[in-house]
């Protein structure tokens, strides 16, 4: 069972919307925040209810939007999205309104809004798509899941166009709060430099990556494949490599198949080390590269992995700054690994189709 | 599927009304609702609106849960229930052998303890005790519960709204089917928090006064908390394993009403195309559903669109309905699964529930739901959990042939 990318849109830190390259450029932060380079919202949602919506929404809807629109796809018949923090500026924005007032006179629209599924429910509002809906939120499972729930409702609807994204988002408060549990870098003056410069700590990130996807063979299309998706919570080294087989088994795959891994390695030298020792273990023939450098590190990361893993089969090329060791293969088969914070352990595999 | 049909082979609850299963049957039996004041934590609001409060505190929780009282209540109901559930089926000892996931659903996540960390963290972004915030995810309490019960195959938590736990429940039937879990515990959980009860008051629906679901004078919703799960296998294992199945998962819908982030379409579109879907996929006709469990949250918006999809999807062949609401009060994340567990028992014992304090139905529909307890033969209970963002579940249960 494999999945077509029909089409993508994606908000990042880097700029990767209304351009058919594969990063020309690398985007350089100066801070641990790696926010999303946005677009005029203007373009893709009507002012009126542009208004209401605050920032993760307008990631979300955007994007969604850009995936349909690069599909020539109007409305899809499901919607599925991961999130691992939710709606975290309406969150926080009710929840320090409750206690300044002292739960009094409370304006209701960020508590409407703070729930995670108001991202998809805003899609499903604004498209009027009266299908399947559904917001998965599992750390860095939470994307993961939304495509393994594509991949089983793709089996049994094949016919169907499933929209599907991860979307993050940075609040001010939300970062000073990570902060203080001493996951980021405390001095890194280049986010570029995160995996040059050994330290404790990674770089935060957000974004929002949709993808309409569709099990059926489309006419045009991307010519890239979803083959299959794990998520391992808290494996053993044995139980991952025995995973990543399956995973490869399931698409008559062979390690030495795989051309590159994106290894989800967060720049925190003390978890990179097993990171990069299980994929040059488990694939001792493949190129491997980095992204989290370019992303920063939230939940859905996996879904910029995922974007960056289509243009690289698009492009037969990987730019130089995301290759950790070049084995200048061919770019038709993809692992996306990532070990989100050694615990959250999930595996992504791509193919050119 | 070479699985045959899905099971429901074990079933725990905890709420306003009981801790255990026993518990929420006889409370239902007798009529006696859980709806009362509130005394888990400080509110404004304490004396003006009354919830389903589950009667246990943290540490109690911690202690029959053998776990830590510093985990979030969420996760510490959602355990309790888990637990009861995973007994139930006489899966315990196989959860490291079996390929089982955790499917959990739930809102709030580690809210209530995070209004307790942002007061101090206001004043000063150094202060606040990080404890309290660690477990905000929503997923963190799906997480905590694996960890106590050892599942490990798959691990994941649904948040849409006030559907969530039914969502859970349709993807571990799913993932089963596909073959690719053996087991599946499934539900939602959620505790009561300043955060929503802040968040339905500023809403204004809710009810200073016991909720009457589907009564023509209803003033809103009561907030309350608790959590169910249910444990899915398939028949082979059933069968395999010597498992008792209580309940056929015989069919279920997702579908989305697409009208308004907060309200549903006065014809109920999203309600009655899930119900619709759920009956195509069983493969049955309305005349077969025994009884319905409404969603029936009280509020004067979701009880009339949802009669009315009800009334036009049922028309002459309406079975006896109710909401439970009235007892548990609305328990959000982890209604779902708190529902889909009182449908099992409706089907094990045979009998319907009574919705509380009704007296007058509804003008536009004219609706009267089911007033006393009672035992009738029951086939097929269907269940309904709608939430914000448009999302609709229906789920039906069967009686295992």
């Amino acid at each position: 069972m494999s999945l077509y990318i029909l089409g993508m849109g994606n908000l990042s830190p880097q700029k990767t919307w209304e351009d058919e390259t594969l990063l020309s450029q690398a985007f350089d932060y100066q801070n641990q925040m790696l926010t999303s380079i946005e677009p005029d919202y203007e373009q893709w949602i009507a002012p009126q209810q542009l208004r209401r919506m605050s920032r993760i929404i307008k990631m979300g809807v955007t994007a969604a939007k850009m995936a349909l629109q690069d599909a020539g796809v109007e409305v899809p018949d499901a919607i599925i999205t991961g999130t691992g923090y939710g709606c975290m500026a309406d969150t926080n924005s009710f929840l320090i309104r409750m206690i300044e007032n002292q739960e009094q006179a409370l304006n209701p629209t960020p508590f409407m809004q703070s729930t995670h599924n108001t991202i998809g429910s805003q899609i499903a509002l604004l498209l009027q798509c009266q299908g399947y809906n559904q917001t998965y939120t599992q750390e860095s499972f939470s994307f993961e899941t939304a495509l393994i729930d594509a991949l089983l409702h793709g089996a049994e609807n094949p016919g169907q166009q499933i929209l599907v994204g991860g979307v993050d988002e940075i609040t001010e408060l939300s970062h000073v709060i990570q902060s203080r549990f001493g996951i980021f870098r405390r001095s890194l003056r280049s986010s570029l430099d995160l995996f040059r410069k050994p330290g404790k700590g990674t770089v935060n990130g957000e974004g929002a990556a949709y993808f309409l996807l569709s099990a059926q063979r489309p006419e045009r299309g991307r010519r890239v494949c979803l083959e299959g998706v794990r998520t391992l919570y808290k494996p053993s080294q044995e139980t991952l490599l025995a995973e990543t087989e399956q995973l490869l088994k399931a698409s008559n795959l062979r390690r030495q198949d795989i051309d590159i891994v994106l290894s989800g390695n967060s720049g925190d030298t003390r978890l990179d080390a097993a990171a990069t020792a299980f994929c040059k273990a488990a694939f001792p023939s493949s190129s491997i590269g980095l992204f989290k450098h370019l992303s920063g590190e939230f939940p859905t990361a996996s879904a910029f992995a995922l974007w960056l893993s289509t243009r690289i089969i698009e492009h037969h090329h990987v730019p130089d700054f995301v290759i950790y060791r070049d084995l200048s293969r061919p770019m038709r088969n993809i692992i996306i690994y990532n070990p989100y914070f050694g615990t959250h352990h999930s595996l992504l595999l791509i193919r050119a189709c | 599927m070479t699985a045959g049909p899905i099971h429901i082979v074990g079933t725990g609850v905890i709420s306003a009304i009981g801790n255990t299963l026993a518990d929420n049957l006889q409370s239902l039996q007798q009529g006696r609702s859980g709806i009362g004041r509130i005394t888990l934590f400080d509110t404004v609001h304490r004396e003006t609106l009354p919830v389903g409060e589950v009667k246990l505190t943290n540490n109690i929780l911690a202690f029959r849960t053998k776990s830590k009282k510093t985990l979030s209540r969420t996760t510490l109901l959602g355990l309790h229930a888990a637990q009861e559930a995973i007994d139930q089926s006489g899966l315990r000892d196989r959860l490291s052998t079996l390929r089982v996931g955790l499917i959990s659903a739930t809102t709030v996540g580690g809210m209530d303890r995070t209004e307790n960390f942002f007061p101090a963290f206001l004043q000063d972004i150094l202060k606040g005790r990080l404890r309290d915030v660690v477990d905000h995810a929503c997923g963190r309490s799906t997480e905590r519960i694996a960890d106590a019960t050892g599942i490990r195959g798959f691990v994941t938590t649904i948040n849409t709204a006030c559907s969530s736990s039914v969502n859970a429940i349709q993807l571990g039937a799913r993932l089963i089917a596909a073959g690719q879990l053996d087991v599946v515990v499934a539900g939602g959980t959620d505790a009561l928090t300043r955060f929503t009860l802040n968040g339905f008051n500023s809403l204004m629906i809710l009810d200073p006064a016991p909720c009457r679901p589907f009564d023509a004078g209803r003033k809103g919703l009561n907030l309350g908390e608790g959590a169910g799960f249910v444990v899915l296998a398939p028949a082979s294992l059933c069968a395999a394993e010597r498992l008792t199945p209580l309940a056929t998962v015989s069919g279920f819908a997702n579908t989305n009403d697409a009208f308004h982030q907060t309200a549903s379409s006065p014809e109920g579109r999203g309600s009655f195309a899930a119900m619709e879907k759920a009956l195509a996929m069983a493969n049955l006709t309305a005349a077969d559903i025994g009884y319905i469990n409404l969603h029936g949250t009280g509020t004067l918006n979701n009880d009339l669109s949802e009669g009315t999809a009800v009334k036009r999807l049922f028309g002459e062949a309406l079975p006896p309905i109710s909401s439970t609401k009235a007892y548990t009060g609305h328990t959000l994340g982890a209604s779902g699964g708190v529902e889909a567990v009182f449908s099992v028992l409706a089907l094990r014992e045979q009998c319907v529930f009574p919705n509380l304090r009704f007296e007058t139905p509804m003008p536009e529909l004219g609706l009267v739901p089911q007033r006393t307890f009672e035992r009738r033969p029951l086939r097929h209970v269907m269940s309904n959990s709608f939430g914000f963002g448009g999302n609709c579940s229906s789920i039906i249960f069967s009686k295992p042939v």
